[in-house]
């Protein structure tokens, strides 16, 4: 079986993060970057699968340099191969280019079964790459899920929203996302570490993977930022420490707000 | 005045009211087209509470296929009616399955996205609060038809009682090779409490409140302020809620009237999700909780001393009226 893991390299949530002045993207020049929690949940998923078929497991992801460490780690945890796509032209990529990318990059994959991703990234919280990559793949999407069994050519899930719960099944290939509840991501053993040391990483060109682009190029973004503005903090308000009557300052204080 | 498409969001039986919130919002922009995709029947029993919140026409995407499959019907009706239309901008509510079913739509009209706005005006800049709420930021679609979807609770619904006029698509059929079959539905247990993204109040339970049982006095206070109930990360980790109750980065994000944090120590993740809302009440035993920097009025209290009073004073004020 063949395996691609989506993963993403993100500012340390623990960590103040600010837009850059000049072009309102994320500052990252100062900000602890890691690879997204819920991505390792992902990486995870797909050496699970590994133990108990014969995946081959191949990591990609888009970003800059730096993003290189978020591959090194999931190949330490056990994946085969990485696919790196690095190009200063993605800078700022929206949601849609970066999708387009990632399935493009997934097709220079021979013979997927299953592409592997998180639900939702803890910076840009779009929650809807994994969605447009199955679109554009023409892959089903079983998205959301916090619990996976993939047996004979068939993936069934248990999907948790917003919405309620429900039970997705879908012939592979096919596209899963996971949420954080799916499982608890193993350690990079030591001889893990040495050994992804050796495994390769591919950098395909971003020329190769759009052939078709003409002139202008790969259109980055279809949106435009008008203005940011940084917001204020928020101010604390009063302070009680219960007597045995807090309860009731509360009432009135919410009384006098009109909120009750 | 150019259309807008709508995408109804509902039950089967119920529209939602983050629907008439788009309605109100689309507005702004042209005239309010919604789009029901359902099961037959689904788009006549809606028509009328639409056509009160300004649907100038009401788009019936119907078959009995639409609900047994995860986004596609979803996304192709919106693709029909973009074609029929030409609409200004396309509106959908930023839940899960609306931000999956924009995406895609915007891939298929190579369209610009914007997700989670909290604001639109009428020159079709959206507004969306970042990182957690530290920054503002307003955007616009430079290309294709704007795909936008709004967070549930950030515009005020209005009625605007017009008359709508029925159109039909005709979905095609779905290809179960490229979309994933919905074989059983558990919906919300939340029971007859607001859904979380439509309350205007929120009480939220975190570690501090111990277990389980004693989500009680959570539910307790949240009934008697008519609100739904939320938890820390903490709280669902540890077994004492359910996940889908999660408020916070990689929970759900909330802005109600009143949020009401109940033994949460108010950690960065969990204020991502919450830090909108309009006024904030935070009961902690420890002086020094982070939540107390943010909150409108803090109680350094014991939270089953506290809340129980709150709960009866909230009651009786409720009795009187
Ligand atoms: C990538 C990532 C994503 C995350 N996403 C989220 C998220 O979406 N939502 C979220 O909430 N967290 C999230 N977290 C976790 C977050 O960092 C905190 O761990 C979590 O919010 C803490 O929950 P808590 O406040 O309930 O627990 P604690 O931090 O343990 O706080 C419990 C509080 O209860 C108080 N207390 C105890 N007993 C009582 C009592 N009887 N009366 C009054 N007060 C009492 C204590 O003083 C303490 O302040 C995320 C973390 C990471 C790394
Ligand atoms: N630049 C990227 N490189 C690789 N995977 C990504 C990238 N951006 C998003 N993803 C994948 O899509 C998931 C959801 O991201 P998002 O839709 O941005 O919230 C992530 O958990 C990743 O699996």
């Amino acid at each position: 079986m063949n395996i691609v893991v989506l993963v993403k390299q993100v500012p340390d949530t623990g960590a103040e993060r600010t837009l850059s002045q000049t072009d309102h993207t994320l500052d990252r020049e100062d900000a602890d970057l890691v690879l997204d929690e819920i991505n390792e949940r992902a990486a995870e998923a797909a050496l699970i699968l590994k133990e108990t078929t014969d995946a081959h497991i191949t990591v990609v992801s888009m970003g800059p340099d730096s993003a290189r460490e978020a591959i090194r780690k999931v190949l330490a945890m056990g994946a085969d191969r990485g696919i790196h796509i690095c190009d200063d032209r993605l800078r700022g990529a929206d949601v849609l280019t970066t999708a387009k990318v990632l399935a493009a990059a997934v097709r220079t994959v021979e013979d997927v079964d299953l592409v592997l991703a998180g639900n939702t990234t803890t910076d840009g919280q779009a929650s809807a790459v994994p969605a447009i990559v199955a679109e554009l793949l023409g892959l089903p999407q079983l998205t959301h899920v916090r619990q996976l069994t993939v047996d004979a050519g068939q993936v069934s899930a248990e999907r948790e929203t917003d919405n309620g719960e429900a039970t997705l099944q879908a012939p592979l290939p096919a596209l899963v996302s996971i949420t954080e509840k799916i499982n608890e991501p193993r350690y990079p053993s030591f001889k893990g570490i040495m050994a992804a040391k050796k495994k390769p990483v591919h950098t395909p060109d971003l020329d190769d993977l759009f052939p078709d682009a003409d002139d202008s190029g790969l259109l980055v973004t279809r949106t435009r930022v008008v203005e940011a503005v940084p917001r204020p903090p928020r101010a604390a308000g009063i302070r009680i420490t219960d007597d045995g009557s807090a309860g009731r300052h509360l009432v009135e204080y919410l009384i006098a707000r009109k909120l009750v | 005045m150019p259309d807008v498409l709508v995408l109804v969001d509902h039950d089967g039986e119920h529209v939602y009211k983050s629907t008439y919130e788009l309605l109100a919002a689309a507005r702004r922009l042209g005239d309010p087209a919604a789009v029901v995709v359902g099961t037959p029947g689904t788009a006549g029993r809606f028509k009328e509470s639409l056509a009160r919140h300004g649907a100038t026409s009401v788009y019936a995407a119907e078959s009995g296929e639409a609900g047994e499959f995860l986004a596609t019907p979803t996304v192709d009706a919106l693709e029909l009616a973009v074609r029929d239309a030409s609409p200004a901008a396309v509106l959908v509510c930023a839940t899960t399955d609306g931000r999956e079913a924009a995406g895609r739509l915007a891939a298929r009209l190579d369209a610009g996205l914007l997700i989670d706005a909290v604001d639109l005006d009428s020159s079709g800049v959206v507004t969306q609060i970042v990182f957690g709420g530290s920054y503002t930021v307003r955007s616009e679609v430079t290309h294709g038809t704007p795909v936008l979807a709004l967070r549930p609770g950030a515009v005020e619904p209005e009625e605007h009682p017009v008359t709508a006029v029925e159109r039909t698509l005709a979905l095609p059929s779905v290809d179960p090779a490229a979309s994933a079959r919905i074989t059983a539905r558990r919906t919300g247990l939340a029971g007859d409490r607001p859904a979380l993204n439509e309350a205007t109040v929120v009480v939220s339970g975190g570690r501090g409140v111990g277990g389980a049982q004693g989500f009680e006095v959570v539910e307790e206070l949240a009934d008697a302020l008519g609100g739904a109930v939320g938890a820390s990360r903490a709280a669902v980790d540890a077994g004492y809620y359910p996940h889908q109750f999660q408020v916070g980065q990689t929970g759900k994000s909330v802005s109600p009237q009143l949020y009401i944090a109940l033994g949460i120590s108010g950690a960065i993740q969990h204020l991502a999700g919450m830090q909108t809302s309009k006024t904030i009440v935070a009961v902690n035993k420890d002086p020094e909780a982070p939540i107390f920097g943010l909150a409108d009025c803090g109680v350094v209290g014991d939270l089953f001393a506290v809340a129980p009073q709150l709960t009866e004073g909230v009651a009786a004020r409720r009795a009187v009226r």
